[in-house]
C-alpha cells in the first residue's frame, strides 16, 4: 500500500474544492432544514444559478469576476422568491415539492440546446473566467509541498480563500442563529402556528431563511465554477443535494460546525475507500470478480451509505448532534 | 400560590357585570371584543354560528359547551388561525376581522392552544423569551449586532425568569421544553403568552390533562391576571371550575350562543342541561349530574355485556379531547 498516495489523495479530497463546495452548500441547508425546518430538496438548483449566473455573465457580459458573482447571488434571491412566495404558506411538504422540481428545472434548462448560446447545452462550457481570481494569488508561483501532498500555487490560494469562505460564512450564521432572529427560527421549526400566535410574521422570517441558505447555496456554486473553471449541468443533478444532506445528518443537523465536519468526512471517507480499494485491486489482493476497476467508484458510494445507515442506527443525531433533541421529534 | 387560589369558592363578582341582562349577546359595559354574525362552516357542517357576542374588558369569561360546540373553532376564527364565511369583530374598537393570526397577537389578543404547543427542541428559557414582543434582534440585520439588542434580551431574560418562577418553572429554566410533563407545558405556554404582554388572553382549555395538583395553582395565575387588569377569556370543561373563577359565563351549543350569565344563573338554566346532556355524556353539569351519568353510563354497559353480539355505539371519552 502507498501510504504517500493515500495522505496526499486523503488531503486533496477532505480539504479541496469538492468539500468546500458541499461544505457551503450544507451550511445553506442547514440554515433551511436544521434551523427553520423548510424542507429544501433542491440545494442543487440554488448551486446551478449562482455558478450559470456567474460564469455566463463573465464570459458572455465581460462583467469583472466580483462582479459575476453578485449577479449569481442576485438571481438565487431571486430563485428563493420565486419559490418561496408561492409555497412558505402552505404546509412544509409543498416547499419540498417545489424545490425538487425548480432545480431539476433549471438543471433541464441550462442543458438544452435553446439556450445553449449561452450555456453551452449539455456539455456546459470552460474557459478561464476565474482568471481575476488566480491574478489576485499573492504566492509566488511553483509546487508547493507539504509531506506527501503536493499543491500548485493556483490550489494553495483557492484553498485558502475557499476555507476562509468557509469560516466567514459559519461565523455570519453562528451569530445569526444564537440571536433573537434566529431564536425566532427554531420556533417556527418546532411549531409555526405557536410562533404566529406570538405576534411574530412567520412567513417573512421563512423567506429570509429561504433566501439566506439560497444564497450561501449559489455561494458554492460559484466556488464549483471558480475552481474547475467550466460549468456542466450534469454537476448539479438530484443526487447532488441528497450529498448535502447526507453529509448534513452525518455531520450533526442544527450545529454550525456539523455541515463542514460532514463534509470533510464525507470526502476523506470516498477517498480513502477509493485508494483502498485501487491499490487492493492492482496489488491483487482485491479480487477482480469481487470488486473490478470500474466498479470502485461505485462501491465507495455504498459504502458510505453502509457508514450512514450505521450512524443513523447508532447515533442517530449525527456526530455532533444532541440525542435528547430527537426525543421530542414527535408532534 | 396566593390564599385564593386554594380557597374552594366565593369568587370576587365584578361589579361591573351585576346590570347586564343573563340572555345571549347580551351587550355589557365596556367590551374589548364584540363579535357579530360570525360563521364558519366545514361542508355542510356549520361549526361557528354566533349572531352577537361581547366580551368585557377586564374580567374573566368563561366560555362553555359540549364537545364539538365550535368553542376552539370560534377562537381559531377571532384570533386568525382559521377564515370566517362571514362576519366580522372588533378588538379595543378596531375591527381585526380577516387579518393575520400575527396582527392579530400583535393587537393585543393572544391566544394559547387546546393541544399544547410547546417548542420541544427550544429549551423553557429560550421559549419564554421568545415571547416577548418588539425585539430589535429579531432583524436579520440586527442580529448580526449583538450590542445593539444585547441590553434588551437581559431585560427580557429577567422579565422571563420572574414569570418562571411565578409559573414554578423556574428550576426547569434550562430543559428542553419537550422534557416538561403536560401539565408543565400548559404552564410554559401560558407564561410564555404573558411575555408578550396581551390585553387580552384567550386560553383554550388550559386546565385539559393538568394533574389536579396543578389546576389549582392555575386557576390562582388566572386570577392573577384579572387582578392586573387583563381581560380573559377561557374554554373550559370543568364547571367547578368555571364556578370558581369566571364573572361570567358564555354557553356555546352546535356553534351557536345559548345562553350567557353569571356563573350561577348558567349552570341553573334548562337550556345549558339540555345542549350538555343533548350532546355528550363527558361533561358533568353538576354533581348530582354527574352521578346521573354514572349511572346511566353503568346501565349502558350492563346493557352491552347481557347482548355481546353488539357492538358498543358509544366509547367514554375524557373531557379534554375533541
Ligand atoms: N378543520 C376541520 N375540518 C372539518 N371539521 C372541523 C374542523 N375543525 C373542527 N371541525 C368540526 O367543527 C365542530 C366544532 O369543533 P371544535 O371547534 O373543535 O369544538 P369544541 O372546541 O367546542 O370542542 C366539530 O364538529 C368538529 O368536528
Ligand atoms: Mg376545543
Amino acid at each position: 500500500m502507498d501510504w504517500n498516495l493515500l495522505v496526499a489523495n486523503a488531503f486533496h479530497a477532505a480539504l479541496g474544492l469538492n468539500a468546500i463546495a458541499y461544505a457551503i452548500a450544507a451550511i445553506g441547508l442547514n440554515v433551511h432544514f436544521g434551523y427553520t425546518g423548510l424542507l429544501n430538496f433542491g440545494q442543487a438548483g440554488f448551486l446551478a444559478v449562482g455558478a450559470y449566473g456567474t460564469a455566463i455573465s463573465i464570459v458572455h457580459f465581460n462583467v469583472p469576476y466580483l462582479v459575476g458573482a453578485l449577479i449569481g447571488v442576485a438571481v438565487a434571491v431571486l430563485l428563493a422568491l420565486l419559490l418561496g412566495i408561492p409555497t412558505l404558506r402552505l404546509r412544509a411538504d409543498y416547499l419540498a415539492v417545489a424545490t425538487i422540481a425548480a432545480a431539476e428545472i433549471v438543471r433541464l434548462v441550462i442543458g438544452s440546446t435553446v439556450y445553449a448560446r449561452w450555456t453551452g447545452g449539455s456539455s456546459g462550457f470552460s474557459g478561464a473566467f476565474a482568471r481575476t481570481f488566480y491574478n489576485w494569488n499573492p504566492l509566488p508561483a511553483g509546487t508547493y509541498s507539504l509531506g506527501p501532498v503536493r499543491l500548485t500555487a493556483d490550489r494553495a490560494w483557492f484553498m485558502l480563500i475557499g476555507w476562509s469562505l468557509v469560516i466567514i460564512i459559519a461565523l455570519l450564521v453562528w451569530l445569526l442563529v444564537r440571536s433573537p432572529w434566529g431564536r425566532v427560527l427554531k420556533g417556527i421549526r418546532e411549531d409555526e402556528d405557536a410562533v404566529r400566535s406570538l405576534g411574530k410574521n412567520v412567513f417573512a422570517r421563512k423567506m429570509q431563511a429561504l433566501i439566506i441558505g439560497g444564497v450561501i447555496g449559489a455561494v458554492a456554486g460559484i466556488a464549483l465554477v471558480t475552481g474547475e473553471q467550466s460549468v456542466n449541468p450534469q454537476t448539479f443533478n438530484t443526487q447532488l443535494t441528497f450529498f448535502f444532506w447526507t453529509l448534513l445528518l452525518l455531520g450533526g443537523v442544527a450545529r454550525v460546525i456539523g455541515p463542514v465536519l460532514g463534509a470533510v468526512l464525507l470526502w476523506l471517507v470516498f477517498s480513502v475507500t477509493e485508494t483502498v480499494l485501487r491499490s487492493g485491486a492492482s496489488a491483487g489482493w482485491v479480487p477482480d470478480t469481487l470488486v473490478s476497476e470500474s466498479q470502485i467508484g461505485l462501491v465507495r458510494v455504498a459504502l458510505v451509505g453502509l457508514g450512514l445507515m450505521l450512524l443513523m442506527i447508532f447515533r442517530p443525531q449525527g456526530i455532533l448532534g444532541d440525542r435528547r433533541e430527537l426525543a421530542f421529534n414527535v408532534r | 400560590m396566593s390564599a385564593d387560589a386554594t380557597s374552594p369558592s366565593a369568587p370576587i363578582r365584578a361589579q361591573v357585570l351585576a346590570d347586564v341582562p343573563p340572555v345571549p349577546g347580551a351587550p355589557k359595559p365596556d367590551p374589548i371584543l364584540v363579535a357579530d354574525n360570525v360563521t364558519r362552516r366545514f361542508g355542510g357542517l356549520t361549526a361557528v354560528d354566533v349572531e352577537h357576542v361581547e366580551v368585557q374588558r377586564g374580567v374573566i369569561t368563561a366560555l362553555i359547551g359540549p364537545n364539538g360546540a365550535g368553542k376552539t373553532t370560534f377562537f381559531n376564527v377571532l384570533t386568525g388561525f382559521d377564515q370566517a364565511d362571514t362576519g366580522s369583530w372588533t378588538f379595543e374598537g378596531a375591527s381585526v376581522a380577516g387579518k393575520p393570526s400575527y396582527k392579530v397577537a400583535q393587537a393585543g389578543m393572544v391566544r394559547t392552544f387546546q393541544l399544547t404547543k410547546a417548542l420541544s427542541r427550544l429549551r423553557v428559557l429560550e421559549n419564554m423569551r421568545l415571547g416577548a414582543t418588539g425585539q430589535r434582534g429579531e432583524s436579520v440585520w440586527r442580529a448580526l449586532l449583538p450590542f445593539l439588542w444585547r441590553d434588551q434580551e437581559e431585560s427580557i431574560t429577567e422579565r422571563a425568569e420572574q414569570l418562571l418562577s411565578r409559573f414554578k418553572l423556574d428550576h426547569m429554566r434550562d430543559e428542553f421544553a419537550g422534557a416538561l410533563s403536560g401539565g408543565q407545558r400548559k404552564l410554559l405556554e401560558m407564561a410564555r403568552a404573558l411575555m408578550s404582554e396581551p390585553t387580552m388572553v384567550m386560553l383554550d382549555e388550559p386546565m385539559a390533562g393538568v394533574n389536579p395538583a396543578l389546576t389549582q395553582s392555575l386557576l390562582g395565575h388566572v386570577k392573577d391576571l384579572r387582578a392586573e387588569g387583563m381581560t380573559v377569556l377561557f374554554v373550559e370543561h370543568d364547571m367547578d371550575m368555571v364556578h370558581d373563577i369566571s364573572d361570567w359565563v358564555i354557553v356555546m351549543a352546535q356553534g351557536k350562543i345559548v345562553a350567557e350569565g353569571p356563573p350561577e344563573a348558567v349552570m341553573a338554566n334548562p337550556d345549558v342541561i339540555d345542549a350538555y346532556l343533548g350532546a355528550h355524556h363527558d361533561a358533568p353539569v353538576t354533581e348530582a349530574e354527574e352521578q346521573q351519568q354514572l349511572a346511566e353510563i353503568e346501565s349502558d354497559i350492563e346493557a352491552e355485556l347481557s347482548a355481546p353480539d353488539e357492538s358498543p355505539a358509544t366509547e367514554p371519552s375524557t373531557g379534554g379531547s375533541s
